[in-house]
Formats: C-alpha cells, sequence, structure tokens
C-alpha cells in the first residue's frame, strides 16, 4: 500500500450490478445515438447559441430539450434540468426496469442519488430578469424548491419513477454523478435498500457559462482534451443514469459491475488540481484497492480530461505515475462537452457501453498528443474488447472520484 | 427496513440563535438552562490561509465552526476524517449575487464568487483547512437534508468501519430569495459518529424508516428552530443526546418517510 493512501481508505467493496443504464447527451437519445457517434468518433460540440448567452465558445446541447413536456401533475417541476431528466428516463426502457425493480424489491427498497452540480438554476436565472420594478420580489411563477434547489432533479426523479425509498441529490461539482454510485453502494452493501437508481443530471446554464469564461477556461473551439494545443474546455449537458443492485448468483460473462470506488479530497486549492495530482492518484489507487485489482488489470481509462491546460495535464501525470505508459485512455469530452456534474455517470455510461461493446473509443479532436504525457492515448477507435475499465471525475473544492468497471467474466486481476 | 443501520456518537457540534455551542446548548436542551433567543455568532475560518479566510461566507464559517467543535469532543483529529457534508442549499449570498449579475447588462461574474457558488465550497475549504484528502460528499435534500445526511454517514460507517463526521448545516438568503426560501440565518449540527464506543461516547443510535410522525420540541421557542432551519430537524435527537436518555424519536425526512433513531446512552 502507498503513502499517499488516506487514513480511511476504502476497503473492498462487494461488486454490484449495472443492470440497466442510459444516457442522453449532445451525441443523441439513448445508448444506440451515442454508440453510433462514438463508433463514428463523432463530436456533438458547436458554436453556442444557447438562450442569450454571447460567448465566444462551444458547448454540447442537447436537441429538443425546450420542446419536451413534463405531465400536468409535475409542472412545479418544469425546468429545463427536469426536462432533460424526463428525457433521459424515457430512453432505453428504463422506466420499464425500474418499475420491474419496483414490482420486484418494493418501492421504499429502492434509493435514489442523482448527481447534478446547478439542477435548476437556470430558472432562478429567467426570473431575476422578471424581478418586480417597485419590490425587487421574484416573480410569482417563480417554483424555488421544484426548480431552483440543488435537490429538485433527485426529488422529481424520485416522483416520477414512483419511488419511496432514501434520496439525495449528491452535489461535489464535477465527481457529483460519479459519487452518486458510492452512495447508492453503500447504502446497498448497508442493507438499507436492495437498489439504487443512480446517475446524474445537469444542464446548461448562464452560471456555468458565463463562470468557466471568467476563470479563462472555456476554449472558443471545440476542447480539445490532451492535445498540445488544448486550451480550455467546452460545457455539455446530460442525462445519464443507471439501476444498480447486487448480482445474481452466477452473473452471465457479458454482465457490467461496478467493481470498484475510490473518493478523496486535494486538500489544496477550491478551483485548480493540487500540482502533482496527490488526490486524483488516491482516488485511482483507491479504487483499485477497493476492487482488489493491480493496475495492470484496467485495460482502458476515460480520463477526467476536460481539455485546460493544467487539469489534464495533473491527470496525465497521475496516470502515468500509477499505470505507465501502456494503459489506453481517452477522454470522450470532446465528443460530449463537460457535462459537469453529469460527467461521471455519462463517462461510467460510456465505459459501460465499451465493455458491453467490446471497443475503446477515441478522444475526438486530439490531433497532437501533448509529449508532457507520453500516454498511451486513442487517437482512434481501438477495436480491442476491455475487460475492466476505469472513469476519472475531478471537480471544485478539489474532490475527486474513480469508479472501476468491469465484465462479470473477465479474467482474475488480483493485485 | 429489516435491520436499523447503527453507529455510536463520539462528538458534536451545534451553532445556532441562542445555542452557540454544543456545551452551551446542552445544557438548554437537557433543560438544565433556559432558552435564549440570541443571534448566531460566527466565528471567522481562522483555519483558512488568508487568502481563501477573506473568500469566505456564512456557508463556510459555520460548517468549519461545527465540524472543529465534534473533531475536537471526540479528540479526533480532522484531517483523518471522512466527512458528510448536507445542506439544503449552496451559499444563498453567492447566489444571490451571480443571479443578479447575470440579469444586469455585464455579466462577468467573478472567478471565486463562481467557485464559491458551488454546493461542495464547505467541504472544499474544510479540506483545505484541516488538510484532510479523506473522501467527502456533499449532499442535498431540500428540508430532508438532516436525515439523508444522517443515514449517508451511517452507512458510511457501516460499511468502511472508521469514523465519518457529518455535518449539516444552513444559511441565510438576502432578498429576493428570503421571500421564496425563508431561511433566516446560519444553524449547523455536526455529528461524529464511529462503528465502536470511544471514551467520549454519548450513546449509540439505531435508525430506521418509519410512517411515523416526527416529533416536535416541547419548548415553542426551540420548535421555531426545529420547523425554521433545515440543519435544526436533528434537534429531537439532540435532546436525546443531551439528557443522556434512552428513548425512540423520530426526525422528519420525506413526506412517505420519516427517520426513527433509538438512543442507547
Amino acid at each position: 500500500m502507498s503513502l499517499s493512501m488516506p487514513a480511511c481508505a476504502a476497503p473492498k467493496v462487494k461488486p454490484l450490478h449495472l443492470s440497466h443504464f442510459t444516457a442522453t447527451t449532445c451525441l443523441g437519445r439513448g445508448l444506440a445515438a451515442n454508440l453510433a457517434a462514438l463508433h463514428g468518433e463523432r463530436s456533438g460540440l458547436a458554436p453556442c447559441r444557447f438562450e442569450t448567452v454571447n460567448l465566444p465558445t462551444c458547448v454540447g446541447e442537447v436537441a429538443g430539450v425546450d420542446d419536451e413536456r413534463l405531465p400536468a401533475a409535475f409542472n412545479a417541476f418544469d425546468c429545463r434540468n427536469n426536462r432533460l431528466a424526463h428525457l433521459g428516463l424515457a430512453q432505453d426502457h428504463f422506466r420499464d426496469a425500474v418499475a420491474a425493480a419496483s414490482a420486484r424489491y418494493g418501492a421504499d427498497r429502492i434509493g435514489v442519488f442523482v448527481g447534478t452540480s446547478t439542477s435548476g438554476i437556470l430558472q432562478a436565472e429567467l426570473a431575476y430578469r422578471r424581478r418586480d420594478s417597485v419590490t425587487g420580489a421574484l416573480p410569482q411563477d417563480f417554483r424555488y424548491a421544484t426548480t431552483q434547489n440543488t435537490f429538485s432533479v433527485a426529488d422529481f426523479v424520485q416522483r416520477t419513477l414512483r419511488l419511496r425509498g432514501p434520496a439525495a441529490a449528491v452535489s461535489s461539482a464535477c465527481a457529483s454523478s460519479a459519487k452518486a454510485f458510492g452512495s447508492g453502494a453503500r447504502m446497498i452493501e448497508a442493507g438499507l435498500i436492495d437498489a439504487a437508481v443512480v446517475g446524474g443530471v445537469d444542464s446548461l446554464c448562464l452560471t456555468t457559462l458565463y463562470g468557466f469564461s471568467s476563470l479563462q477556461l472555456a476554449s472558443t473551439r471545440p476542447c480539445r482534451p490532451f492535445d498540445r494545443e488544448r486550451d480550455g474546455l467546452s460545457i455539455g449537458e446530460a442525462a445519464a443514469f443507471f439501476l444498480i443492485e447486487r448480482p445474481p448468483q452466477a452473473p452471465s460473462p457479458e454482465a457490467i459491475l461496478l467493481l470498484g470506488i475510490g473518493e478523496s479530497n486535494d486538500a489544496y486549492h477550491m478551483s485548480s488540481p493540487h500540482p502533482e495530482g496527490v488526490g486524483a492518484r488516491m482516488a485511482m489507487e483507491q479504487a483499485l484497492a477497493g476492487a482488489g485489482l493491480a493496475p495492470a488489470a484496467i485495460d482502458y481509462i476515460n480520463l477526467h480530461g476536460t481539455g485546460t491546460r493544467s487539469n489534464d495535464l495533473v491527470e496525465g501525470r497521475a496516470v502515468l505515475a500509477l499505470f505507465g505508459n501502456a494503459t489506453y485512455c481517452s477522454s470522450t469530452k470532446g465528443s460530449v462537452g463537460h457535462t459537469l456534474g453529469a460527467a461521471g455517470g455519462v463517462e461510467a455510461a460510456i465505459g459501460a457501453l465499451a465493455l458491453r461493446e467490446g471497443f475503446m473509443p477515441a478522444g475526438v479532436n486530439m490531433h497532437d498528443l501533448d509529449p508532457a504525457m507520453p500516454l498511451a492515448y486513442l487517437q482512434r477507435n481501438e477495436t480491442l474488447a476491455p475487460q475492466r475499465v476505469l472513469s476519472n471525475s475531478f471537480g471544485f473544492g478539489g474532490t475527486n472520484c474513480s469508479l472501476v468497471l468491469g465484465r462479470a467474466g473477465a479474467p482474475s486481476g488480483a493485485t | 427496513m429489516p435491520r436499523p443501520a447503527a453507529a455510536y456518537v463520539e462528538g458534536i457540534g451545534l451553532l445556532g440563535p441562542g445555542l452557540p455551542t454544543w456545551t452551551a446548548g446542552k445544557a438548554v436542551l437537557a433543560g438544565d438552562a433556559p432558552y435564549v433567543e440570541r443571534p448566531a455568532q460566527l466565528p471567522p475560518a481562522d483555519t483558512l490561509p488568508t487568502a481563501e479566510r477573506r473568500r469566505v461566507g456564512d456557508v463556510v464559517k459555520i460548517a468549519l465552526a461545527i465540524g472543529y467543535q465534534a473533531a475536537a469532543a471526540a479528540g479526533q483529529d480532522p484531517a483523518r476524517l471522512a466527512t458528510v457534508f448536507t445542506a439544503s442549499g449552496a451559499d444563498g449570498v453567492v447566489c444571490h449575487e451571480i443571479c443578479q449579475m447575470l440579469a444586469s447588462n455585464d455579466r462577468q461574474i467573478s472567478p471565486t464568487r463562481f467557485h464559491n457558488s458551488v454546493h461542495n465550497a464547505p467541504s472544499g475549504y474544510w479540506s483545505i483547512a484541516t488538510g484532510a484528502r479523506t473522501p467527502s460528499t456533499s449532499l442535498c435534500a431540500f428540508d430532508a437534508s438532516f436525515s439523508a445526511g444522517l443515514l449517508e454517514a451511517l452507512c458510511q460507517v457501516e460499511v468502511a468501519r472508521e469514523p465519518v463526521l457529518l455535518i449539516a448545516y444552513d444559511s441565510g438568503y438576502p432578498e429576493p430569495l428570503q421571500r421564496v426560501r425563508p431561511i433566516p440565518g446560519a444553524f449547523g449540527v455536526a455529528l461524529l459518529l464511529a462503528p465502536g464506543r470511544g471514551e467520549a461516547s454519548l450513546g449509540r443510535i439505531d435508525v430506521e424508516l418509519t410512517d411515523d410522525v416526527a416529533d416536535a420540541m416541547s419548548d415553542p421557542k426551540l420548535e421555531t428552530l426545529r420547523t425554521g432551519y433545515p440543519a435544526a430537524r436533528g434537534l429531537p435527537l439532540l435532546v436525546a443526546l443531551a439528557g443522556g436518555l434512552a428513548r425512540r424519536q423520530v426526525l422528519d425526512y420525506f413526506d412517505h418517510h420519516r427517520l426513527a433513531v433509538t438512543t442507547t446512552p
């Protein structure tokens, strides 16, 4: 065990079955559309035309969110973020899978843990333009609790899926939906629930677009993670959901399992990563330790890879230090953008697709790998079928989370 | 729930109107001293480096203050503790300032405001102040945030078999948000939960979901606190811990369930 392991190292966790999942991104609605775009090495990033935003930046906008309508009973929840959640839940028969689990376990025995960073803040941004000119009051039709509040999306997901177990929004910035797996997994292992709906939803809003612009972290072009010329991120929006439960006694070899979760904090700075990537490395080490795996057992790493100068450099060095330069890796943010609180969920879905479909996705837009990070970075899709993948998510506040997913039939890769 | 989730309470932090610390608040909650309403005084976040200290608002000050209280009461090094932060919302002042700027002709919000707007800002500053690189989760469940955090922390204790510091807090919202989310100011409760009984232990808690209605505080002023601040929904539990009572109390959670917490001193 390395010296950097934290005081409370993660114990080896029991694997969980990702029995059903779905993702909706700027590449399309549901897994088939996303898989086709990944196979085609396409990017969904385009110059920002969102709302009244006037910034020279590109975004990964999900088509048709404004046209989505919530059922009448959910009018109070109506905002872009919950429309995107509603759209996401409608794909890949996800609702049917949850309904079947609910019939099997009981609605009280299924938790809901949804990662989000900004939830429905756009609704507040819009309401502030319509304040009463005399009193300053927000408009009567503004619903704080069911739109702006961080919990709104988890509340909406729980109610619309008719679940009655424990629930929370996990809001640890850009690690939120990776960490949501941890909340669900621990509650299952502690025996409070039998299954959980986990994932993340984050949607375009002015706060993040202008915020990253003010930090000078947003590129004017579609982001180019790990490229020598990379100059910032592209914000995206997405909804990704998973149903996690204990695996069957004898899972099929194709079953996709959550094998390990690693979480750490940098204890360094609110918006800059630790220069030596101490926290990033600890999260990866813990995820491997929890899975009982050596680094060499990982076939593909889905990097956090936002495309900013410092984030990619720090992550690249941490990966090189732990894995060496032989493990295939890429950031898929050149395809879907940085979906912030949904990123961990989206990238876990991409990792699960890679395991299911037997390929490793390229980091599109990367033309000239930064020589400071001589990684086995995939510029084109790789047709070798991975058995285990690791997915990184790091965020503001120095929060880090790594997930290890694998096929149930993978050969042993013990430490 | 077939089996309750359980842990030992090894330290408590408390800060709110008329309840300046756990030591002072314990006497009030045990009925040994009268409740006197006084505005909450937030100590400066003087464990942060100077540059960071100047940038933080009430939401960070209260989280740090109660976290340190609970860790000190248990004689634990904060840098070694995993943490669960839970709050009914992020920093309301920062949210107001950002929304106001975005509604104006000058939308260039400051980088500091932007990174202070994230829900996990108190967790980030705690990590910087204490040097803790341990896992830290930040949750929100609106009015159910206290119980959601308690369940998360208990599950972490059960699975990792290590102590976990729960830090539940709220801070006030300025107008016009105050009218749509009337939280009057700062309130925080921290519980250091451990898998085994230590020297400073206040007792064991066993927690399960229930359909029973939540208990109210018998003192009307304390009941105003309980209903006014989401983090204060845990006050009935603190009454039992303050008095060393073996009893079952019910805490607010969701419309569909509450939490039954059984205390065993």
